[in-house]
């Protein structure tokens, strides 16, 4: 990791705590102020807060933007930033432009591709020309150039280094599963200095491939944040464990929340109970926690799971 | 092959609105063989068009030829006796095909019959699946014989994103293989799992469309 850059989430994980990030899905509109309430739901939560770059492919406010108005807000955002709607150059631009905003945690990642975006009940744009120039691995090598050689991946250089914190998605149970690891190490060789997984619920697959990943030493290069989605009901449960790729739910995990009397608050047992499952996996150094448009369970949740007050660094 | 696909026969009709005498030109090779244009379906969309113009009050006289070869100029100059007869002139070749023959006959409106869509092979009967982009920069060595340009849909070097289903099929749609399923399939049987370890570099698209419309040289072949 890189000793230049000194963001909130850098020096978490650098003093030893158990870092605590959640999910801030930008609005379908101009208006800052649904942004706002979200930061004030989450402040004082997390030590860092995703910002989904038009996630699904529906046209959202920029995770650029959003991301610096939760910044004006307090809140240290990780700025996400996908392949398919910029090339090289827009990308670069981009994040030159958020560095000077102050935005110093980035995450690369591939991208929802456009069909998705009109697959529920929006229109979405399925008609999009994507761009996928490069992928989300050439992508942080593109932003490790930027910090580390303040060179542009064309080679020319920049002013000065663009002191960026490099994040990733890891899919560690999505198929083919004896390359998810080999595409972590990939991953880190291009420049991630931390990755956030899919949401993790079976935890026995789950811990397997950590421990894979702890054994090839990886862990030692990269701070693995666990992702936790907080269950609402047994019919979230299954939807994504038939239709999100990547996720796995064990059977019984579906049945215990289809027994629950509260499912609410059953999911939030499970949730708490997730989260102090993953903490006891070497290398794993922190969670990242999703509430998918209802960010007040996180609220409850983060405290439920003894991970606030939040440390100060 | 190059394979292209009809256009929708609404569009087909509306595009031949005011015309009387059309000259409905297919191909014998690629769209023959994607079945979108060759003698048969010239064949068949003759009649097709002149029944439907004919329930809209339109009466069209269509004079069908079908060329060896749309894309050589040899075989578009058998249209030149005909030509003159009609007041346009519709193409289910592939958009090769199209501009040659747009480019012979200047005073003839062009009409394209199909989209085309693909360089892909037949699969099975009645399936055909795309196999090449004419990306510029070939890495099919690399990626045991399965390209990622092509057959993955974000065009993924460097393997699979988190996109692969439980069968080991493509997020975008469920009856397509994701490619890098199939590429680390291969690269295990072949024991060299490992060769997909290293990192692919961002890749030189300016070899194909990307460098502005391509113009090939070849020096020792221009007299």
């Amino acid at each position: 990791m890189s000793s230049r850059v000194q963001t909130n989430l850098q020096k978490v994980l650098a003093a030893g705590h158990f870092a605590v990030t959640a999910e801030v899905g930008p609005p379908q509109g101009p208006n800052p102020e649904p942004v706002r309430a979200k930061a004030a739901i989450l402040k004082g939560l997390a030590d860092a807060y995703n910002v989904t770059d038009n996630q699904t492919a529906v046209v959202r406010m920029s995770s650029i933007a959003a991301a610096k108005i939760l910044l004006d807000e307090g809140l240290e955002p990780v700025m996400q930033m996908t392949c398919r709607d910029r090339n090289r150059i827009a990308m670069q631009s981009d994040l030159l432009g958020a560095s000077a905003l102050g935005l110093k945690n980035v995450l690369a990642l591939s991208g929802d591709h456009q069909k998705a975006s009109g697959a529920g009940k929006l229109n979405g744009h399925p008609g999009a020309k994507n761009v996928y120039d490069v992928d989300s691995i050439q992508l942080l090598g593109i932003i490790k150039g930027l910090r580390d050689e303040a060179r542009q991946q064309g080679g020319d250089a920049i002013t000065e280094p663009a002191p960026f914190f490099i994040g990733a998605a890891w899919t560690p149970l999505g198929p083919p599963v004896e390359f998810r690891v080999p595409r972590l190490a990939k991953k880190i060789a291009a420049g991630a200095d931390f990755v956030q997984t899919q949401a993790v619920f079976d935890l026995k697959a789950f811990a397997a491939q950590v421990k894979k990943a702890h054994e090839a030493g990886l862990t030692e290069k990269v701070a693995i944040l666990a992702g936790i989605i907080v269950p609402r009901s047994a019919g979230m449960l299954t939807y994504m464990n038939k239709n999100v790729p990547g996720i796995e739910v064990p059977e019984a995990l579906i049945a215990r929340m289809k027994g629950a009397k509260d499912a609410k608050a059953e999911g939030m047992k499970v949730t708490v109970e997730l989260i102090q499952a993953v903490r006891e996996l070497p290398g794993v150094k922190g969670v990242h926690l999703q509430a998918i448009e209802a960010e007040e369970l996180l609220a409850e949740v983060i405290p439920a799971a003894g991970l606030t007050p939040r440390p100060l660094v | 092959m190059i394979v292209a696909e009809w256009k929708p026969l609404p569009e087909l009709l509306a595009g031949l609105k005011g015309y009387k005498n059309l000259l409905l030109v297919g191909c014998a090779t690629c769209v023959a063989e994607c079945a979108a244009g060759g003698e048969r379906e010239v064949n068949t969309l003759a009649p097709t068009l002149h029944m439907a113009l004919k329930n809209q009050g339109q009466d069209i006289n269509i004079i069908t030829r079908t060329l060896e070869r749309a894309c050589e100029p040899e075989f578009v100059e058998e249209l030149a006796e005909i030509a003159p007869q009609v007041d346009a002139i519709m193409s289910l070749s592939c958009g090769i095909g199209m501009q040659l023959i747009a480019e012979r006959f200047l005073d003839k409106p062009l009409l394209p019959g199909v989209n085309t869509t693909s360089l892909a092979i037949r699969e099975a009967p009645g399936l055909w699946t795309a196999r090449c982009r004419a990306c510029g920069d070939c890495v099919l060595g690399e990626t045991f014989g399965l390209c990622p340009v092509a057959r993955c849909a974000k065009s993924l070097m460097n393997g699979p994103c988190g996109g692969t289903r439980k069968n080991g099929r493509c997020e975008v749609d469920e009856n397509t293989d994701c490619i890098w399923y199939l590429i680390v399939e291969r690269a295990k049987a072949r024991g060299e799992l490992e060769s997909l370890n290293q990192v692919r570099q961002p890749k030189t698209w300016s070899n194909s469309a990307h460098g502005g419309p391509k113009r090939i040289v070849r020096e020792d072949l221009r007299s």
